[in-house]
């Protein structure tokens, strides 16, 4: 059975503080806002067209992934080449969270791997999901978490 | 490093306080991006909390605290659009001509009114209704009888307590024959309350 797509204002408050919480990490709290806005108009623009109001949550995150994957390819300092992992670090536009050692670790994950941890270790989801939510198979978003997980630990050694 | 360390960089109480501020800022975005089709806001009143849907084509909603906020915008997003988003700059006006109203200082509405939730019948006698000026009533029988149908007041009756814009579309200046209130869908407490701000009870 699929459900009817709710009003918007409902599925914004079932929704703010959980893609928030992602962009704060996945970007950095200055940039958190901006990707916000743009990942719920982003939404808004598509929602007459959604026949389907099941999961919402995974759609409204993987609008928020790419947001954020965007934002980094944006403000990133280099080109980057599609078809691979980046290996620069994604940039926050400022650095935030001050000289907190493992925020300065989170600044330097390649943007993919640190999107793929987020959703792994802030939001607690599944590969399954990870895969879903990043466009990618389970095993590559099982091998951005493992990366990513892996140079947290050695940054914060 | 325990990777659920990480968590503590966005605590999810703090989560919740900030994206509150970040969403509220989405509706007036969402307005110049012409993505907001209906606009939500809470008037106080006399009446109790009143919520109001303001879509680009005028006023096409108010409802009593009464009737469930769920209801209300299930039947908002069925019947015009599901972009509905709480907006005080999109509603601003609408709320100061109610608050206006209410304060006494207005005796008419001078907004546009949006028609669509309205059945071509209900059209019909909200048009009748609404040359019931401030502070007079009329009777169901000749609301009936205006409308080309003497004996459907009942249904005259039926269609006004099917008033999606009450206060505004004032169906509550219909009154039973020989002058007894007859029948509010926002029920008779606040009808009387609508009729003695304008004057048109003596109680």
């Amino acid at each position: 059975m699929e459900t009817s797509v709710p009003p918007f204002q409902d599925f914004l408050e079932a929704n703010r503080a959980m893609v928030h919480r992602f962009l704060t990490v996945a970007v950095g709290p200055l940039e958190a806002d901006d990707c916000f806005q743009e990942t719920f108009l982003s939404a808004l623009k598509a929602y007459p067209r959604l026949a389907n109001g099941d999961r919402l949550d995974r759609w409204v995150l993987r609008i928020a992934s790419r947001k954020a994957i965007d934002h980094h390819r944006i403000t990133g300092r280099r080109a980057v080449p599609t078809d691979r992992l980046p290996e620069r670090p994604a940039t926050d536009a400022e650095p935030s969270g001050g000289d907190d050692p493992l925020w300065t670790a989170v600044r330097n994950l390649p943007p993919r791997q640190r999107v793929a941890v987020v959703h792994r270790h802030v939001l607690d989801r599944s590969y399954e999901e990870i895969a879903e939510l990043m466009g990618t198979s389970q095993d590559a978003a099982r091998a951005s978490v493992h990366q990513g997980t892996k140079r947290l630990r050695e940054l914060m050694r | 490093m325990n990777p659920n360390e990480l968590k503590r960089l966005a605590p999810a109480p703090r989560a919740a306080a900030s994206s509150k501020l970040a969403a509220a800022g989405l509706s007036d975005a969402a307005a110049r991006g012409g993505l907001l089709d209906v606009a939500l806001a809470t008037v106080g009143s006399p009446l109790g909390d009143l919520l109001i849907a303001v879509t680009p084509r005028g006023l096409a909603r108010l409802a009593f605290d009464l009737e469930s906020r769920d209801d209300v915008l299930g039947e908002l997003a069925d019947r015009l659009s599901p972009r509905i988003l709480e907006s005080a700059a999109v509603t601003a006006d609408w709320r100061r001509e109610l608050e206006e109203y209410f304060d006494g200082q207005r005796i008419r509405f001078g907004l546009r009114v949006d028609r669509r939730l309205l059945s071509p019948f209900v059209r019909r006698v909200m048009d009748e209704t609404a040359r019931v000026p401030f502070g007079r009533t009329t009777t169901y029988g000749a609301v009936a009888g205006r409308i080309g149908h003497p004996r459907a007041a009942r249904a005259v009756g039926t269609a006004l307590g099917s008033n999606p814009i009450p206060v505004v579309l004032p169906c509550h200046r219909v009154l039973r024959a020989g002058g007894s209130l007859g029948g509010y869908a926002g029920g008779l407490d606040r009808k009387t309350i609508l009729l003695s701000l304008e004057g048109a009870l003596t109680l």
